[in-house]
C-alpha cells in the first residue's frame, strides 16, 4: 500500500508529536510513524521540566524561546498534562556556589527572566523540608512541569485536528531519500522526512551522531505540600559536563499529584534498561543530603530512560548533510520536554524557508562541534 | 496480657480487642480508611495488605497500611490524609 | 528506618503461609539454618490467619506449633522488596534487612482477583478473603447481613466463616453453572480433607442460599454499601446486605519470582519435580505454581523444603500423594472459569484503578498495559498494578510485567540500600 504526504515524522515522541503539530496547522499533510505508541520511548521517562538553562549562549537561546511557547499555551493545556509554573530553585550549598548564584542571576536578569536570590533563610522558607545550612539559592519562577506523555498525545490529537495520520505499532523497516516502509509491507511517501526518534534516532539513520545517556528515575507516593518548587544543586551542571564518567545529581520535583520525582543520574554505555542498585542507590543518597525527610517517604516505582545526548550538548535541528529530504529533530539530551516546541518552529522555519525567531546555526546538523574526527572514550 | 488496647481514630478513643488491627480500629469508629484522589470515600479491600485502600496516617506517618498493623496503647490514627 | 541488618542463611523462605510454613520446616530438619519472611504481623498467610484457634484446619493447629518449635527464624512483617543474585532485601516497620542465602523457597501464594463492576469502590465491598481476614483481624460482623460472590471455594469457606462468627450470609452467588460445580463437587470427595467442603457445598445447596450462574450486576449504596443486585441467569435482584465479600478466585504473587528471572509458563512458575525453577537455587512452591489450595501446597512446600536441603528421600516419599492433589490445578480451573459476562460487569465509567481513579473507558483506548499505565496513570499507584493489573489481564487479555526494584512499596531509606550483588560490590561508591 502506497500513501504520500508532505512530511513524515518518525517517532511519536514529544518533539515528534510538536513538529507534527506545527508542521500540520501549516498547512502541511503529515503523517505520524511510531513503532510502539504515543511516549513510548525518553518522553515517558523523562522528568517533565520545562526550564531555562545558560550552558551556552545557544542552549539559553533555545530553551527561553521554547518556555515561552509553553508559557503561551498554558491555559490551552488539558488538565491531564499537569502544566504547573512551580519553578525552580537552584541550591547553594557553599560560598562557591552561591558565586554561581549571582553570576547566573545576573546572566537570567540581564536576559529578562526573573530571576531571585535567595538567602539561607529565604531558601528555607521557600523549602522548609531542605537541610539547614545551605547558603542560599536562585528561584527561576517561570519555570514548570508538566506530565510529558499527556502532553505528547495532546500535540499529536491537535495535529491530527489539523489532518495529520497517526501509524502506531508499525517498525520502520527502511527510511530515507523520501520514502518510509513500514514492517507491514504499507510505504510512505514524503517530501520530507522528519527522524525525531531520539534514542532509536541512530539506529533509523546510520551516522547520526547520537548516544543513549541513561537516566534512573524515583517516584514517591502522594505527599502533597513536602515539596514547592523543583530543585537542582549546582554541582549538577559541573557534573553533567563529563563526557566519559557515571554521575549522580540531586534534582527534585513536585508532581501536581503530591507526588515527589527523584533524580538524577547519568550514564554513558549502558544498553540495558535494567535498575542498576549502584547507581540508584548513589542517586538517592546524594538526594537525602539536601532533603533528609525524603528518606522516610514511601517510593512506588523506579524506572530509567535513556537521553539522545550529542557531543557539544545541543540537540540537531536541521537537514541531514547525506540525505535532502530528510531533517533531524533529535539529541536534546535532558531538555527534550522543555525545547519540543521550538524545535518545532525550528524545523518548520527550514522546512518552509521562513524566518526563524532565534538563529538557526547553532543547532544544524553540519556544525563542527559535534563531528570531531578524533575519537574521545565514552563518548559519541 | 491487657484483653483491651485503645486507640485514637481521628482523635476518638476506640477500644478493640488486644491484636485486633487498626482496620478493625477504623471501621468500628468510621466509614471509610480514606478518600480516594476523586473524592470517594474507601474501605480496605483485599484485607491482605497489597491493594492499600485501607491506608491511614499513625502517629504522624502516612500511607500506613492499616489491615497489616496492629493496634498499640494510643496509636493516634487519621482517615483524614 | 533503622539501619540494616545483614543476615545469612542457608534456605531463604519468603511467604508464610502453608507452603512456606512446611518448606521452612522441613529445611529446618536437616541442621540447616532458615529464615522465614512474611508481609503479615504473624504466620499463617491467609489460609491459616488468626492461627490456630482462627482457623477450621487441624493442620493449622499441627504446622504452626512444628513452627514454633522449630529453629526457624521468622522474620514477621516483612517485605521483600529487592533480589538480587544471592541476596534478598527486605523491609519491616524497624529494619531493613538485607539477606544473604545459599537456597531460596519463594511460597509467595496468591491474592484475590478483584473485577470491577458498578459501585464496586464504595466502603463495605470487600473480597471474600479480605473479609474473612478482617473479621480474624477484630472487625466485628455479628448480626450483619453478608451476601458473599464471585467464584471459587474460598467463598464457601468464607460463608460458613463468617456465619459461625454470627453473621447472616443470605446468600452465596457462585457465577459458575450448577453442571461445572456438581462435577468439582464429586471430583473433590477423591480428596481426604476436601470431603467437608463438598459436603458444605451440597447443604448450601439444599438450603436454596448458594445460587450458581450468578454474578453481582452492581452495589448499591451512597456512602457506604446498602444492597448488592445480582444477575441471577440474568434475572436481577436485589440483596439488601451491610457486606458484600466478593472474590473471583485467585492470581499467583508472581512478582518476586519474575524479578529474579524465573521462567513463568501460562501464568505460574515453572518448576520441576523437585520444586525447582529455572534459576538453580530457586525454589517455588504453593499457590505461584498452580492454584491447588492447602493441601497441595503443604506437600510442595515440604518437597521443595527437602530437595533445597538435599533430603531427597523424604521429599520422594511425598510424590504420589503431590500427584493426586496436582490433579485440582485443572479442576479448580476448569470449574471456576470465568464466564463471558463476567468481562462486561463494568461501565464505561466504572473505576478500573482505585489508586489513581482511572476508568475503564479511559483505558480501554489503549493497546497495551505499558500504553494505558502512560497515559492513564493506571497501575501507577501504590498496589503497583496488583489490582488492576490482574483484572485488566483478565479483561484485556493483556500482559501485565514489572520486575522492577521496588517489588513492594518501601521507604527511600530502604530502597537507598539496594546492593550490587557481591560481585560488583566495589563498583558502587555511595556514601553510608
Amino acid at each position: 500500500m502506497k500513501t504520500g504526504v508532505d512530511i513524515l515524522v518518525m517517532g511519536a515522541g514529544i518533539v515528534g508529536a510538536a513538529c507534527a503539530w506545527e508542521l500540520s496547522r501549516a498547512g502541511l499533510q503529515v503523517a505520524v510513524v511510531d513503532g510502539r505508541f504515543p511516549g513510548a520511548g525518553a518522553t515517558g521517562a523523562a522528568m517533565g521540566h520545562v526550564v531555562v538553562m545558560d550552558d551556552s549562549e545557544a542552549q539559553f537561546s533555545l530553551t527561553r524561546y521554547s518556555q515561552t511557547q509553553w508559557d503561551e499555551l498554558a491555559e490551552d493545556l488539558p488538565v491531564h498534562v499537569e502544566f504547573e509554573r512551580c519553578g525552580t530553585i537552584w541550591v547553594a550549598a557553599d560560598d562557591e556556589e552561591f558565586a554561581e548564584v549571582r553570576r547566573k542571576a545576573a546572566y537570567y536578569q540581564a536576559r529578562g527572566v526573573p530571576a531571585e536570590i535567595l538567602d539561607s533563610g529565604a531558601l528555607q522558607n521557600a523549602e522548609p523540608n531542605l537541610k539547614e545550612g545551605f547558603v542560599g539559592g536562585l528561584l527561576i519562577s517561570g519555570d514548570s512541569v508538566v506530565y510529558p506523555p499527556a502532553a505528547a498525545a495532546f500535540f499529536l490529537h491537535k495535529a491530527v485536528e489539523s489532518g495529520a495520520t497517526l501509524h502506531f505499532g508499525k517498525a520502520l523497516v527502511l527510511l530515507g531519500h523520501g520514502s518510509a516502509r513500514l514492517a507491514d509491507g504499507t510505504t510512505i511517501s514524503a517530501a520530507k522526512l522528519i527522524n525525531a526518534a531520539g534514542q532509536l534516532a541512530a539506529k533509523l539513520t546510520p551516522g547520526i551522531p547520537v548516544k543513549p545517556r541513561k537516566g534512573h528515575l524515583v517516584i514517591t507516593d502522594r505527599y502533597p505540600g513536602f515539596l514547592h518548587h523543583q530543585l537542582v544543586e549546582l554541582g549538577y551542571l559541573k557534573s553533567a559536563h563529563s563526557l566519559t564518567s557515571d554521575s549522580v545529581a540531586f534534582n527534585l520535583q513536585p508532581r501536581r499529584t503530591g507526588q515527589v520525582l527523584i533524580g538524577s543520574s547519568r550514564q554513558y554505555d549502558v544498553e540495558h534498561d535494567r535498575v542498576e542498585p549502584a547507581i540508584l542507590s548513589q542517586m538517592l543518597h546524594r538526594a537525602f543530603e539536601y532533603m533528609p525527610g525524603l528518606r522516610n517517604l514511601s517510593s512506588i516505582r523506579v524506572w530509567t530512560g535513556f537521553r539522545p545526548a550529542t557531543r557539544d550538548k545541543l540537540p540537531l535541528i536541521g537537514p541531514w548533510r547525506e540525505d535532502p529530504t530528510l531533517y533531524l529533530a533529535t539529541g536534546h539530551e535532558g531538555l527534550g520536554i522543555t525545547t519540543s516546541l521550538a524545535t518545532a518552529k525550528l524545523i518548520r522555519a527550514q522546512i518552509l524557508n521562513e524566518a526563524a525567531q532565534i538563529p538557526v546555526e547553532p543547532y544544524l546538523p553540519s556544525r563542527q562541534t559535534i563531528h570531531e574526527s578524533h575519537v574521545e572514550k565514552g563518548h559519541a | 496480657m491487657p484483653e483491651n488496647v485503645t486507640v485514637r481514630v481521628n482523635g476518638s478513643p476506640v477500644s478493640v480487642p488486644a491484636g485486633a488491627t487498626v482496620a478493625a480500629a477504623v471501621l468500628l469508629s468510621t466509614n471509610a480508611c480514606r478518600t480516594s484522589i476523586s473524592g470517594e470515600p474507601r474501605g480496605p479491600l483485599c484485607g491482605m495488605g497489597i491493594c492499600f485502600e485501607c491506608r491511614v496516617e499513625i502517629d504522624g506517618r502516612a500511607h500506613r497500611r492499616s489491615c497489616q498493623t496492629v493496634c498499640q496503647p494510643n496509636m493516634e490514627i487519621s482517615t483524614r490524609g | 528506618m533503622g539501619s540494616v541488618t545483614e543476615r545469612k542463611c542457608d534456605v531463604a523462605v519468603v511467604g508464610a503461609g502453608p507452603a512456606g510454613i512446611a518448606a521452612a520446616i522441613s529445611a529446618a530438619e536437616s541442621g540447616a539454618q532458615v529464615l522465614l519472611l512474611d508481609d503479615n504481623p504473624a504466620p499463617g498467610g491467609q489460609i491459616w490467619r488468626g492461627g490456630a484457634k482462627g482457623s477450621h484446619h487441624p493442620e493449622a493447629g499441627l504446622w504452626l506449633e512444628r513452627l514454633s518449635n522449630s529453629q526457624v527464624t521468622l522474620l514477621r512483617g516483612s517485605r521483600v522488596f529487592h533480589a538480587e543474585g544471592g541476596l534478598l532485601q527486605a523491609e519491616s516497620d524497624d529494619a531493613v534487612y538485607q539477606l544473604r542465602f545459599g537456597s531460596l523457597i519463594l511460597a509467595t501464594g496468591a491474592r484475590e482477583l478483584f473485577l470491577p463492576f458498578p459501585g464496586w469502590t464504595l466502603p463495605n465491598v470487600v473480597g471474600a478473603g479480605g473479609l474473612q481476614a478482617l473479621v480474624k483481624s477484630g472487625l466485628p460482623i455479628a448480626g450483619k447481613r453478608v451476601v458473599v460472590a464471585g467464584t471459587g471455594p474460598l467463598l464457601l469457606a468464607v460463608a460458613a466463616y463468617l456465619s459461625e462468627r454470627g453473621a447472616s450470609v443470605t446468600n452465596i452467588c457462585e457465577q459458575a453453572p450448577a453442571s461445572r460445580l456438581g462435577a468439582f463437587a464429586l471430583a473433590m470427595i477423591a480428596f481426604p480433607g476436601k470431603l467437608r467442603e463438598a459436603a458444605r457445598l451440597r447443604f448450601l445447596a439444599r438450603q436454596g442460599r448458594y445460587l450458581t450462574s450468578t454474578w453481582p450486576a452492581a452495589a448499591i449504596g451512597k456512602e457506604s454499601l446498602q444492597a448488592v443486585r445480582i444477575s441471577q441467569n440474568h434475572r436481577i435482584r436485589e440483596l439488601e446486605c451491610d457486606y458484600l465479600a466478593c472474590g473471583f478466585h485467585l492470581v499467583p504473587n508472581l512478582e518476586l519470582a519474575r524479578a529474579l528471572g524465573c521462567r513463568i509458563n501460562d501464568g505460574f512458575v515453572e518448576v520441576n519435580h523437585l520444586q525447582e525453577t529455572s534459576r538453580p537455587g530457586i525454589y517455588c512452591a504453593g499457590e505461584p505454581t498452580g492454584i491447588g489450595g492447602m493441601e497441595l501446597s503443604l506437600l510442595e512446600g515440604q518437597i521443595a523444603g527437602f530437595a533445597a536441603t538435599r533430603q531427597g528421600e523424604a521429599g520422594k516419599r511425598l510424590f504420589a500423594a503431590r500427584t493426586r492433589y496436582k490433579k485440582l490445578v485443572p479442576a479448580m480451573r476448569e470449574t471456576f472459569r470465568l464466564r463471558p459476562e463476567i468481562a462486561s460487569l463494568g461501565q464505561p465509567d466504572t473505576l478500573l484503578c482505585r489508586c489513581e481513579d482511572v476508568s475503564l473507558e479511559r483505558v480501554r483506548n489503549h493497546n497495551s498495559w505499558r500504553a494505558a499505565k502512560l497515559h492513564t496513570r493506571c497501575g501507577m499507584g501504590p498496589c503497583q498494578g496488583r489490582v488492576c493489573g490482574a483484572a485488566a489481564e483478565f479483561l484485556f487479555g493483556w500482559t501485565v510485567e514489572s520486575s522492577r526494584p521496588p517489588i513492594f512499596p518501601v521507604a527511600c531509606a530502604s530502597l537507598a540500600k539496594v546492593s550490587a550483588p557481591p560481585d560488583q560490590r566495589e563498583h558502587n561508591e555511595a556514601p553510608q
